[in-house]
């Protein structure tokens, strides 16, 4: 399968695979490019994302840490200054918090602190989001809270070749990137072209066009909202669907020209919708298209709670019926 | 462009067994000194050193300009020029002793008192005046002196030092790297993180901790309950306590720490111990925490005046030499004085520059916003 990506053959591949294939390129391409931690190395992580990548580049290039996030990222930022470009695991959503002052005091920073004199192309992957029944920490979607920091970039793939080939876009930034990885698509499989750039890696997709309304989702809930517009066409709605892809900056360009048309807007995340990123698309898309809109613009996510234990998940996340019932409000304007 | 599989460099076995020493006793912690507060001259048996007579004149000098350049900063402040100062007093040994042992291709990670090290480092000190008045936020190119920028989340710069000495040591280079930081810094999880990174991938990383006494309004005490030196020891990498006001001290023992990570032979933790002689800031007031005679006890330890007693003495400097020094201290003053009143405060959209270095569409649009909404005023006035 390996010879095949590398020959640039489309390939069907699991988006946990594509990544690996990802890494791949982007070590054999660039010296300078590292991959840390938790795990990372013999075990391949605990997700197999990088699973094969220490044995054919060594324990040097692919580096298993200390178990300490805020390490991690500080060495990272250490490791950048000196000309490197680490590709930082973080094991869980959960466990990006010891980080995070690394990430938002530090990384973020460090090139405006510096009159632009250095970089900081630092990627942290984020494997995040719920529905594998998983204990406390293991399920959440902090994207908002990255999202939130000027200096940092927030993407999300939905698939395999939107994971292959962020995830080359992201290495190639100068910029610090968030890499958030729908971890319940990872053994989704999609077709991967090595050859062909799906396009920039901030600018939204329209993966369904539709005429009623347009759905917004990234990563975990494109899918949810494919299925959402196939199942209102059968109901005779014509949704369109819009892959955010990123979540800093936001392309809303793509989401205005959308709402233009279709005059409503429902957004559909995992991330509580309190001071989310629909929250944010609210109000940018109502000031853009005030007099395009025939309804409110709506939000599906999650509650102001704490991510409930996994018993409670299926109705917890945005499903099929939440989506089509906020779809149905917003029609009923 | 190539790396080669260089991995973190391996302990070399030394002849000598470095701890064959017995154990440290947390009760009476080991000072290495060379020059006592009277100015006499003393032997260590693990650290020497021997330096010219223009070696020696040249530390004086340095320790004199920044103590003169910290005083001036100090009164800066208190025209109304500077919004907050970090006053370095009293730490000058420290300071010119662990900077004047690094190498031009050694790299520095400072905290925001660490004056004298850029000094050392070449950094024209009117460029750290900059984000103390708020013109900025780091005033120089990192690269251009290997001396990063000031860090103020304390304790943060330990992790960026040990992970570009990782870096160093991948490259295949024996330059080494030092992270400053101070007592109330020893009791982050970032730099006991960075004990553990280091440790264990046995970078090229010297921790040179000034334990000035106090962090803020609180004291070591607050912050450990062993000697500070001693916490390397169960991260697996020799802790050493130095007399922070004797410069030649100071001189030693970061040399050899250096040349020890120069080996192979990974970290070691200097502790400086020495007395922040000022207030933490400009906007702090000892008094309200810390006793008169405390400050006068140390004042008596002072690391220019013992330096001064034994140039003197040895009549390594004579008067001509002290009356020149003055006259230069003198015209730093001036010419500080002078930048800092020729400082322009930056272009309001200065705001939006280098947030991104591949740039960002929110950073443009608010950019451009923010442009026409200044603009609008200028028409009103027309």
């Amino acid at each position: 399968m390996a010879a095949d990506i590398a020959a640039g053959k489309p390939q069907k591949l699991p988006l946990a695979k594509a990544i690996n294939e990802s890494l791949r390129k982007a070590m054999e391409n660039d010296p300078k490019v590292l991959i840390m931690g938790e795990d990372v190395g013999k075990l391949g992580g605990v997700f197999r994302v990088t699973d094969g990548l220490q044995k054919d580049f060594g324990e040097d290039r692919v580096v298993d840490t200390p178990l300490a996030e805020s390490g991690i990222v500080g060495t990272a930022i250490g490791l950048a200054l000196r000309g490197y470009r680490p590709v930082v695991e973080i094991q869980f959503d959960g466990f990006v918090f010891p980080a995070y002052d690394q990430i938002v005091t530090q990384l973020a920073k460090m090139h405006a602190r510096a009159l632009g004199k250095v970089k900081l192309p630092v990627v942290i992957r984020i494997p995040y989001g719920g529905g594998i029944g998983a204990v406390e920490h293991h399920s959440e979607s902090p994207e908002a809270l990255f999202a939130h920091v000027a200096g940092l970039k927030c993407v999300s793939p939905s698939n395999s070749a939107d994971a292959y080939w962020m995830m080359q876009q992201a290495i190639d930034s100068d910029d610090p990137v968030i890499f958030f990885e729908p971890k319940r698509r990872y053994w989704d499989k999609g077709e991967v072209d090595t050859e062909s750039i799906p396009g920039p890696l901030h600018r939204a997709r329209t993966v369904r066009e539709g005429t009623d309304l347009t759905l917004v989702a990234y990563g975990p809930m494109v899918k949810v909202c494919l299925e959402a517009a196939a199942a209102a066409a059968e109901e005779g709605k014509s949704l369109e669907v819009v892959d955010l892809r990123s979540m800093s900056p936001i392309d809303f360009d793509t989401v205005q020209g959308s709402v233009e048309r279709t005059r409503r807007l429902v957004v559909v995340h995992e991330a509580p919708v309190f001071l989310g990123t629909g929250a944010e698309l609210a109000a940018r898309i109502t000031e853009r298209c005030f007099y395009h809109l025939e309804a409110p613009v709506l939000r599906v996510g999650g509650f102001h709670a704490p991510y409930p234990p996994a018993r409670l998940e299926e109705e917890y996340l945005p499903g099929l019926d939440r989506v089509l019932d906020a779809v149905d409000r917003a029609l009923a304007y | 462009m190539t790396v080669e599989s260089t991995a973190a460099r391996k302990p070399r076995r030394t002849t000598k067994r470095a701890g064959a020493k017995k154990p440290p006793d947390a009760t009476k912690p080991e000072l290495v000194q060379l020059l006592t507060p009277e100015g006499k001259r003393v032997e260590h048996p693990d650290h020497s050193i021997d330096l010219t007579d223009d070696e020696l004149r040249g530390l004086y000098r340095d320790m004199v300009l920044t103590r003169r350049f910290d005083a001036e900063a100090t009164a800066l402040q208190r025209q109304g020029e500077l919004g907050l100062w970090a006053s370095l007093l009293g730490q000058e040994a420290a300071q010119i002793g662990s900077g004047r042992a690094l190498r031009d291709d050694d790299y520095v990670f400072p905290t925001y008192r660490e004056h004298g090290v850029a000094w050392c480092r070449g950094v024209d000190p009117t460029n750290l005046l900059g984000m103390f008045r708020g013109v900025n936020n780091g005033g120089w190119d990192p690269n251009s002196n290997n001396f990063h920028l000031y860090t103020i989340v304390i304790g943060s710069q330990a992790l960026h030092a040990t992970g570009y000495a990782m870096g160093v040591a991948k490259d295949g280079s024996d330059a080494a790297v030092i992270a400053y930081f101070g007592d109330g810094a020893s009791s982050q999880g970032d730099v006991a993180e960075a004990f553990t990174f280091s440790a264990v991938y046995n970078a090229p990383v010297v921790f040179f901790c000034q334990n000035n006494q106090w962090a803020i309004s609180e004291p070591t005490e607050k912050q450990t309950r062993v000697p500070l030196y001693q916490r390397a020891q169960g991260y697996g990498f020799p802790g050493v306590r130095v007399d922070g006001n004797d410069v030649l001290a100071c001189l030693a023992v970061t040399r050899s720490a250096l040349e020890r990570a120069r080996r192979g032979e990974g970290p070691t933790l200097v502790e400086a111990f020495t007395y922040r002689m000022g207030a933490h800031t400009t906007s702090d007031d000892p008094t309200k925490y810390r006793r008169d005679e405390e400050r006068e006890a140390w004042e008596a330890k002072d690391p220019i005046l013992r330096l001064k007693t034994y140039l003197t003495a040895e009549g390594i400097a004579d008067d001509g030499f002290l009356a020149e020094l003055d006259r230069e201290s003198d015209g730093l003053a001036q010419r500080v004085r002078e930048a800092i009143r020729l400082m322009p405060d930056p272009d309001t959209m200065a705001i939006f520059e280098n947030v991104y270095a591949d740039g960002h569409a929110l950073v443009d649009e608010e950019r451009a916003e923010f442009a026409a909404y200044q603009a609008s005023f200028a028409e009103e006035v027309s």
